[in-house]
């Protein structure tokens, strides 16, 4: 399984990626700017300010030529994991619903928090079952997921929410707790924490790779 | 011709830097606000205004979580200067 981390002025969290990745599988970085995938069989846009959140959080690098790519490859089932940024960028192209709006209480927040999976059957859960917990950092302030509430609906009714932060953990006011969600066929999937950031006991919690070891366990 | 576009969160959105302005004004004295908002201002040149809204639906604003009115105040003349354009002006764009 090869990963690749794509890159655009003012990501900070593609080396994380990039590691985690490597510990599954083959990673190589992507520069946004590029038109070529290199092949890779997998594509995690990573966490960061990409354009310094000008705008809104997301809203240029939609625009970067790679992203072109990303939209072609997602939609033919190609694997795409948003993470933080990268999931407020896949919302912005349309290629996940919904959309991230500042924390409720307007503060960057850093912590480690409880996650219960609620779909394992996405390309990027796989390797969970539902209703396990995984302990994952997180950290932004642009992180409250919302949608119309018939959206929230379809996307319950149609298992497209992947994590929710288990109770006593949701700190940013996202609608129904939601931490991840995925598009309809499975293969996109962002989510506000950093499973990157939570591979190594050293750190505390090694419940991020099973991210990362989800996708690789579908490489022929 | 100078356009400006104001983007606004949609009704029913939480808008916790609204409630934040609405909470602290009373603290200093000033009474009797109510539904605060707040959003982005986009002033630009435009050469063709009928573009605007198009801009505003693919990048200025989300459609999704923000509303977006187009106001054309303004022209620019060749010397750079801005003309005030009142609000029957053909040269205004289209609200």
């Amino acid at each position: 399984m090869k990963f690749g981390v794509i890159q655009f002025p003012g990501s900070c969290d593609e080396r994380d990626a990039l590691h985690a990745a490597s510990l599954v599988g083959d990673a190589v970085l992507l520069w946004h700017r590029d038109h070529d995938l290199q092949g890779v069989d997998a594509v995690i846009v990573p966490g960061g300010f990409s354009y310094g959140d000008y705008l809104r959080a997301g809203a240029l690098a939609r625009f970067s030529p790679l992203m072109v790519e990303v939209e072609r490859f997602a939609r033919h089932g190609g694997l795409v994991l948003g993470i933080c940024n990268g999931f407020q960028v896949l919302c912005e192209a349309g290629l996940l619903p919904g959309a991230l709006l500042p924390n409720t209480s307007l503060r960057f927040v850093c912590r480690q928090v409880e996650l219960e999976v609620v779909n394992a059957q996405t390309k990027w859960t796989g390797a969970c079952a539902r209703g396990d917990r995984l302990s994952i950092p997180a950290k932004h302030q642009t992180g409250r997921y919302w949608a119309p509430d018939p959206v929230l609906d379809e996307l319950e009714a149609g298992d497209q929410v992947v994590l929710r932060y288990a109770t006593g953990n949701g700190f940013n006011g996202s609608a129904r707790d939601i931490a991840a969600v995925s598009n309809r066929a499975g293969n996109v999937v962002g989510l506000m924490p950093h499973p990157e950031h939570a591979v190594d006991p050293l750190t505390g919690s090694v419940d991020g790779l099973r991210l990362f070891r989800s996708a690789a366990l579908l490489a022929v | 011709m100078r356009a400006r576009v104001l983007i606004r969160p949609k009704a029913g959105i939480l808008d916790p830097q609204g409630q934040a302005v609405e909470r602290a004004l009373p603290a200093l004295g000033f009474e009797g606000v109510r539904n605060v908002h707040i959003g982005r201002l986009v002033e630009l040149d435009v050469e063709d205004p009928a573009l605007l809204p198009a801009m505003c639906e693919q990048l200025l604003a989300n459609p999704l979580v923000e509303d977006y009115e187009i106001d054309g105040l303004r022209r620019r003349d060749a010397d750079g200067s801005h003309q005030n354009v009142g609000p029957d002006d053909p040269r205004r764009s289209p609200a």
